[in-house]
């Protein structure tokens, strides 16, 4: 019995997605609560618009038709209606429910969990959503496989934020001291934007993320990540990740050389392909990791210092001394950023950047790259 | 007894220089007469010059970081350009748009402003109970918004006007001092409160019954409950997070233990009646208008009344529905749900009695009444967005997007619309001078079409996942942003149009005569401007929607009372 009620429930659903492109109202329908979502809005939606019409009709129509001839117009001598009054208390009210209704099952499908979930961790924090996969790769991008469900595990590094994907029509806080999750199931392979729907300060509206949804068929022959399964884009998410310490210190001295040592090589080949030059990874961090929101490349300064030829100057710090801007500064700087204050910015502003090894030796390439250029 | 009216015969425009007639704005001069009165109506005198500056400051953040909104992709983000206007510069002008318009500005718009003046001249008394008390409150409201200032030319406030922790108690800017504006800004409210409440009880003349009140006393009295037993919750939780972020206690601060999410519970207990508190005042203020241009009985008193005590009974009971996805219980959130729908009904019956009101009616289009039937446009948009927000499942689709934003400023702005026409209303009462009607006008049309634009187009931006608070957004919702930016700015031309004609009829305008509109609640039974003892007999108390006591007299432009004739029927509500 109630498998046939879930299969029905389904039917319904699916014919409510074989339209689920974007509308004028409405993103792009890509996961399982989205049609349910929609269809209750959709009929708030138009009870709406009746009863707009319906009043603002009768408004208009009643002061066009009774409007003031002069000062000893014949006036209605009416003052209530009881049947009239209950009329308009009980029928709008039993309009209503099916509004409560629908919004409550649409609100518990997406609070009740379905078994197995595939569980991914999410760490928010000023201003970059991180997400943490099984095998502990992590990445600022979300990928997940089209129709399985995912469960977002969340927690916050500071201040509250919250996770939004419009396309799942998926919501939640995620207040720091606690976790967080949501659910969702996607429907249709494709990119979509996550983004971050509680205030949280100077760069809020930068803390965003794409939503990769992959699907479950890999297609070998394509190039784009989105054609890739799951499980095979995971597999090799992280190149740096695959190479050896002693490869790694490789690439990290003479890139070029590197690339000549291990590009023959048939294993190595594929994950050499992927690696970018140190400088490039660099700037895909900042990119990435949300440096970009506060620190430019041109020389302007933001909510911090520019990043433009800092590498080996001396930097007037905030409390009066003095340090020059080398390796161990900027690795101080990135995981412990109120040491040491540049002066003329704010104490404070930086969260902590909890970044591996291998990635700040690829920004610090990057900074010596930021400050080649100029000389 | 159906003789004239005693105050009839002084009906005539007071002369100012007369001793023995002067009216309460030239009985006594000097600065320090205004500063240290007990008159209710100098402090409603008062507290219109404060709001109306603070509005127009307000509304000018708000032009500026609409301005901003022009434009995509700003700052040091790909493609962004550089502008004027900064990430945090744009993050404090929203909070100080928001909390001035609501602590400052619509809080005390109606009640504290125009109640002050009208609810004891409604009554037919001398003044509101607690006179002190009163004065007491404007400076409450005064020194609110001093520490407001402090907050704002001392570094700012980036919080949004909601305070949420642990933002606001890890930002650097001025977050106490703006915490003591709201603070003492909340006290205010609730020394008016409470002195109306008293007010309506006890000044009451024996004769009117609870229902022979104006309906906007009604609406005065729940609003006035809701201020007393709302605004000193907001009081505390204000109080627990200056300690919080001046000492670190704990309450609020996840590593000390403390919960964010408490503080939403408690400041939202607050800030949903606030909600009512803001509307409520020009939902009874509509009754006034639409009664008296249609000429008409207002339709349905008994169910107008009674409506607004369910809805400020009702109010206490809904908070939760600002925090479907803050991870608040799935019972707790379907019960705030229920309970949000069920408030619905009592607004929706308001609406359908003052349409009904219009019907046979004889319906003159002064600039008080366009206010009042654009009120009836705009709520209905802010009214029925709010079922959209009540819903569980589309709420956490739509909760912190542009949805809310032009949800809850459609309903922000049938009150600032009712407030315009109230005030344009009470003007030759409160000044003496009649406005001038096509420029009053030009200013309501130009400012209600103004913010349609402004924020009809907010809605589909917001469904479609344009968040709230954003300083840079996606480039497709350029276009939609474009348009409620040149809203935005049209609005403005007619806000300022409204204000330039209130200020033009104060050195031009017609002396004003005693009733100008026909009204037939009590106040408008003495002089415009009153004298500073209001009435030099105690009015007779009749029904206040019988416009067959007033006979129109085409000498002065204006009603003058005639009472009953021995024997007619009255109304029966």
């Amino acid at each position: 019995m109630r498998r046939t009620q879930r299969e029905s429930d389904d039917a319904m659903l699916s014919l409510l997605l074989a339209k689920g492109d974007g509308t004028i109202w409405m993103p792009p329908q890509a996961s399982t609560v989205a049609g349910a979502t929609d269809y209750v809005f959709y009929y708030i939606l138009y009870i709406s618009a009746a009863f707009f019409i319906l009043i603002n009709g009768a408004m208009f129509y009643f002061i066009w038709k009774y409007r003031r001839r002069g000062p000893h117009d014949k006036v209605g001598r009416i003052t209530h209606s009881t049947p009239l009054e209950i009329g308009w208390s009980v029928i709008p009210g039993l309009l209503l429910i099916p509004m409560f209704w629908w919004g409550f099952k649409g609100y518990m499908e997406q609070r009740t969990f379905p078994p197995n979930c595939l569980e991914i961790n999410v760490v928010a924090a000023k201003w970059n959503w991180t997400f943490i996969y099984s095998n502990s790769f992590t990445s600022n991008e979300l990928h997940v496989p089209v129709d399985t469900p995912v469960r977002l595990i969340m927690r916050s590094n500071d201040v509250i934020h919250s996770c939004f994907i419009p396309a799942f029509r998926v919501k939640r806080d995620v207040v720091p001291g606690r976790y967080a999750d949501l659910w969702f199931r996607a429907t249709r392979t494709g990119r979509f934007p996550l983004v971050c729907a509680e205030y949280c300060g100077t760069s809020h509206s930068d803390m965003k993320a794409d939503v990769y949804v992959h699907p479950k068929v890999a297609d070998g022959q394509a190039k784009d990540p989105l054609d890739k399964s799951y499980d095979e884009w995971l597999k090799n998410a992280d190149p740096y990740g695959k190479l050896t310490p002693e490869q790694y210190a490789e690439y990290t001295k003479d890139y070029e050389a590197f690339k000549t040592k291990y590009g023959g090589d048939e294993v190595m080949k594929p994950i050499v392909e992927k690696l970018a030059a140190p400088p490039e990874r660099g700037q895909q961090l900042w990119d990435k990791k949300g440096c970009k929101s506060c620190h430019t490349l041109d020389g302007t300064p933001s909510q911090g210092p520019s990043w433009k030829g800092v590498f080996g100057k001396e930097e007037a710090l905030a409390d009066g001394t003095k340090a020059k801007v080398d390796e161990n500064y900027l690795r101080e700087s990135i995981l412990e950023p109120n040491a040491k204050i540049v002066a003329g910015f704010a104490r404070g502003v930086m969260p902590k950047t909890p970044l591996k090894d291998y990635e700040i030796d690829a920004l610090i390439a990057f900074f010596k790259s930021l400050s080649g250029d100029q000389k | 007894m159906s003789s004239l009216h005693p105050s009839v015969a002084v009906a005539a425009p007071a002369i100012p220089d007369d001793p023995g007639t002067a009216n309460y704005l030239t009985h006594e001069k000097g600065i320090l007469s205004w500063l240290g009165t007990l008159d209710h109506k100098r402090i409603c005198v008062m507290y219109l010059y404060g709001i109306i500056a603070f509005f127009l400051i307000a509304g000018a953040f708000a032009l500026l970081f609409r301005t901003a909104l022009l434009f995509p992709q700003k700052g040091a983000v790909p493609g962004g350009i550089q502008f004027l206007i900064s990430h945090d510069m744009y993050n404090q002008l929203f909070t100080l748009h928001g909390a001035i318009m609501i602590f400052v500005v619509i809080i005390p718009g109606i009640p504290a402003a125009l109640g002050n003046f009208i609810v004891p001249l409604m009554l037919g008394a001398k003044d509101v109970a607690f006179p002190r008390l009163n004065l007491a409150s404007w400076y409450m409201w005064a020194f609110g918004c001093v520490w407001l200032l402090i907050a704002l030319l001392t570094g700012g406030l980036d919080t949004g006007w909601t305070f949420y922790t642990p933002y606001s108690t890890s930002t650097s800017t001025r977050v106490i001092p703006a915490l003591t504006g709201a603070f003492l800004l909340g006290f205010s409210s609730i020394f008016t409160g409470l002195n109306f409440i008293v007010t309506i009880h006890k000044l009451r003349p024996p004769q009117m019954g609870w229902f022979q009140m104006p309906l906007v006393l009604w609406s005065l009295y729940s609003t006035a409950i809701m201020q007393v037993l709302a605004t000193p919750v907001l009081g505390i939780t204000l109080l627990m997070l200056i300690v919080e972020k001046a000492v670190g206690i704990g309450i609020f601060t996840p590593e000390l233990g403390g919960d964010p999410v408490l503080f939403q519970h408690f400041f939202w207990f607050y800030s949903h009646p606030a909600v009512y508190i803001m509307i409520l005042p020009a939902m009874g203020v509509m009754s006034e208008l639409l009664a008296t241009f249609s000429r008409k009985h207002i339709f349905g008193y008994t169910f107008i009344a009674f409506s607004s005590v369910a809805i400020a009974l009702l109010s206490f009971l809904v908070w939760g529905h600002h925090m479907f996805v803050s991870g608040q219980s799935s019972l707790l959130g379907t019960i705030f749900s229920a309970i949000t729908f069920s408030i619905a009904v009592p607004s929706a019956v308001k609406v359908f009695n003052w349409v009904a009101t219009l019907y046979q009616g004889s319906i003159e289009f002064k600039a008080p009444m366009v206010y009042a039937l654009s009120f009836i446009w705009i709520f209905g948009i802010g009214g029925l967005t709010g079922l959209f927000l009540s819903t569980m499942s589309t709420n956490v689709h739509l909760t912190d997007t542009y949805f809310v934003v032009a949800h809850f400023h459609m309903v922000m702005a049938a009150t600032i619309f009712v407030f315009l026409g109230g005030l344009h209303y009470w003007w030759p009462k409160i000044t003496g001078r009649m406005y001038n009607e096509t420029l009053a006008l030009a200013g309501c049309l130009i400012s209600v079409i103004g913010f349609n634009i402004t924020f009809l187009s907010q809605f589909p931006m917001g469904s479609n996942g344009m968040m709230r608070r954003y300083y840079n957004y996606a480039p497709e919702f350029q276009s939609l942003h474009v348009i409620s930016t040149i809203g935005s700015y049209l609005a403005g031309v007619g806000f300022f149009v409204s204000v330039v004609c209130l200020v033009q009829s104060l050195f031009r305008g017609r002396k004003a005569p005693a009733n100008p509109w026909g009204a037939a609640t009590m106040e408008w039974r003495t002089p415009s401007p009153p004298p500073w003892y209001n009435f030099e007999t105690t009015p007779k108390v009749e029904d206040p929607y019988d416009y067959d006591l007033l006979k129109y007299n085409e000498r002065t432009d204006s009603y003058d009372y005639v009472g009953r004739p021995a024997g007619a029927p009255r109304p029966a509500h």
